[in-house]
């Protein structure tokens, strides 16, 4: 997994709470054989005015272009932002793998669904909860003044806006570590690969059927 | 000190890092693959640039979305064709051993491990299938897993996981000619609910599960997670040391010696404690049929459809009430009355060769009624359909009017052409009978082959013995 460490980039907007997993990955899209390759499929029916099927060529499709990840400069942002209850719905990892695709890896919200909370920390996406006053003035300045970047600092636990603005966040330290050091469930297992080969020479001489691959 | 469990050996065997109040990190013996639940997991090997730790350690065979019909022609519907073609170039790409879906070898995947010796007792065993309970027969600690952790033993033949605690059920007395361990794994099921193994790993013992056969322990281990449970087990003796003898990928020579030498060993000791014991007699046991949409809504075939207003609380009262709408069935009404449609019989719950050796004796000689639409038997693999083949069970079939089909896992699951249509009744060998399992606003009635083939025969529900 990708580590997580500082970087600068452009905040998305969606003004909504409740938004579900099947709006950020609609299940048409679920029938892929990948885990990538969701990002033109992100918010699919909010971001097209046809119906998307899985496969399809999404270069010409009609835009929708008011919706926000049709617009410049938000269309290279990597920054969501939105309101309560994000991720609600089905368990589909399927839309972190859409986000992270789509270059999105932060989603500051006022709350997270449990289950998409748990599987953005399994991709290398980092959700952040802020108190729904500083969620609603980054939506007030984004109104207000337009599109602006934001600096996210997992180390510090800080988000820094353009003005200087600060934001701190919490989160879990172990989740925090393996974030930084780009841990996945498997690179954790790995760290004890000194273990693993421990066990597998010691299992190798005790019940060597088992091991036909691993015999000198 | 008190002895151990099966269970409680099996798992201390495999700890490669004890639990620090979390997961605990254990190894994995094998692992074997299929279509549905594999792509994901080989394309995030392939993003984090990761190879499978040991190639030797997996098995992969395509069964869900294969046809059972003629196969040359390859794969009619694109996104089944898809997955399947995927799953070979998987292995082919990472250097994974594949029974492909023209392989003599191919099969249900829980079918296909037992029969190769790839199962071996004293294994850890993962698939991301549930039913991978089934392996427990020989002595193994079997579970299902999901997509991520398929990826996690691929890489690293380890997973993170929890002790689960230990459950025994003893089946004790002799069956009654023509009662199968299909019926005593649905009476299991009827006595402790699908929720009753939850937690737990459970053992099945007693002097009916040491008179079974491997085969039918296997069917008893398979539907261990329709009982709640992960994993089922069931200690060595001389029929699992027998059965593992001059298999595929059974040790040989020397090494098989040695093994069978620790394998005498996974039983659990006389002074061990479980955390759970359901002792139950099956010497009175009559053929089981589920009426219900869950497994644990099992009655005898002499019984009647239960009157919601018995149900013993009102969460019970309101799911059998859905039920029999669903199923369309009124309370009162004689099971052995109940028409069906279409007849099932295979699945990794019932597809090997004594399974069909069990529906034959009963098809042979005689018609599949009129009112059968489709009489389907689909051998769980490429070698139970040759011996079927080689004992003339095939001609058996087809003289009676069923269709002989080739292996995979068919009408138990729906995913390829093999379905009920909308209101359809289907007796069935296999091991779930939830709304739309085998199609939309399909109705199952899980039975044993000697149950569905009599079903076949009469047109309705029908002990075997009085045909």
């Amino acid at each position: 997994m990708k580590k997580f460490i500082k970087y600068t980039g452009v905040v998305i907007p969606i003004n909504r709470d409740n938004i579900d997993t099947d709006a950020i990955i609609p299940k048409q899209f679920l029938k892929s054989v990948d885990k990538s390759g969701f990002g033109d499929n992100l918010f699919d029916a909010w971001r097209y005015e046809d119906q998307g099927e899985p496969g399809a060529d999404c270069s010409n499709r009609p835009l929708n272009k008011e919706f926000v990840l049709n617009r410049k400069p938000y269309r290279d942002g990597s920054l969501l932002l939105a309101r309560e209850n994000f991720g609600c719905g089905s368990s589909r990892e399927h839309a972190v793998w859409a986000l992270r695709d789509f270059g999105i890896r932060t989603v500051i919200a006022a709350s997270f669904a449990d289950i998409f909370h748990n599987n953005c920390f399994k991709n290398g996406v980092l959700p952040i909860a802020l108190p729904l006053a500083d969620i609603e003035w980054l939506f007030a300045r984004d109104d207000e003044q337009g599109a602006f970047s934001m600096e996210i600092d997992l180390e510090r636990q800080a988000l820094t806006s353009e003005d200087g603005n600060v934001y701190r966040f919490e989160i879990d330290e172990f989740k925090k570590h393996c974030l930084i050091e780009g841990l996945d469930d498997i690179g954790l297992t790995l760290q004890h690969e000194s273990d693993i080969n421990a066990y597998e020479a010691r299992r190798a001489k005790e019940t060597p059927w088992l091991f036909p691959d691993l015999q000198l | 000190m008190t002895g151990k469990t099966l269970y409680d050996k099996l798992w201390n065997q495999h700890l490669v890092r004890d639990a620090d109040g979390g997961d605990a990190l254990i190894y994995i013996d094998r692992q074997l693959l299929h279509e549905v639940t594999s792509p994901q997991a080989f394309a995030g090997l392939r993003d984090a640039k990761r190879v499978p730790r040991r190639l030797a350690a997996n098995l992969a065979v395509a069964d869900h979305n294969v046809p059972t019909t003629d196969r040359s022609a390859g794969i009619d519907d694109p996104i089944a064709r898809l997955q399947v073609e995927t799953l070979d170039r998987n292995c082919v790409e990472f250097g994974i051993t594949e029974f492909n879906m023209t392989d003599p070898r191919q099969g249900i995947v829980h079918v296909v491990g037992p029969e190769q010796g790839v199962t071996q007792p004293g294994m850890t065993i993962v698939c991301g299938d549930s039913h991978t309970a089934t392996h427990g027969a020989l002595g193994a600690l079997a579970f299902g897993i999901g997509t991520s952790e398929v990826e996690h033993v691929l890489a690293t033949q380890c997973l993170m996981a929890r002790k689960m605690k230990n459950m025994r059920i003893v089946l004790n007395g002799a069956l009654a000619e023509g009662i199968a361990s299909k019926d005593m794994i649905l009476a299991v099921i009827g006595e402790i609910g699908t929720s009753g193994g939850t937690g737990y790993t459970i053992e099945f013992a007693g002097s009916a599960v040491e008179n079974a056969s491997m085969e039918a322990r296997m069917t008893l281990c398979n539907m261990a997670i329709e009982a709640g449970a992960r994993a089922g087990i069931i200690a060595v003796d001389q029929k699992t040391v027998d059965y593992l003898r001059g298999r595929a990928y059974s040790p040989r020579g020397d090494q098989f010696d040695l093994a069978v030498k620790a394998w005498r060993e996974l039983i659990s000791d006389h002074d061990a404690v479980f955390d759970a014991e359901h002792v139950i007699d099956v010497s009175d046991l009559r053929p089981q049929v589920t009426w219900g949409t869950s497994p644990e809504m099992v009655a005898s075939v002499d019984d009647v459809i239960p009157d919601p207003a018995d149900a013993p609380d009102e969460g019970k009262r309101e799911g059998w009430s859905r039920a029999l709408d669903y199923m369309a069935l009124e309370p009162g009404t004689q099971i052995g009355s109940i028409e069906v449609d279409k007849v099932f019989i295979g699945a990794c719950t019932n597809g090997r060769i004594e399974d069909l050796r069990a529906a034959a004796s009963i098809a042979r000689g005689r018609c599949v009624a009129p009112n059968i639409k489709q009489a389907l038997v689909v051998p769980g693999s490429g070698l139970v359909k040759k011996q079927a083949e080689d004992e003339g069970l095939d001609q058996i079939f087809i003289d009676a009017g069923f269709e002989w089909r080739e292996p995979g896992c068919s009408m138990c699951l729906a995913m390829n052409a093999d379905r009920l249509e909308p209101g359809e009744r289907c007796a069935a060998t296999s091991n779930r009978n939830f709304e739309g399992r085998q199609g939309y606003g399909g109705r199952t009635h899980l039975v044993s082959p000697a149950m569905a083939a009599a079903a076949a025969i009469a047109g309705h529900f029908a002990d075997p013995n009085k045909l």
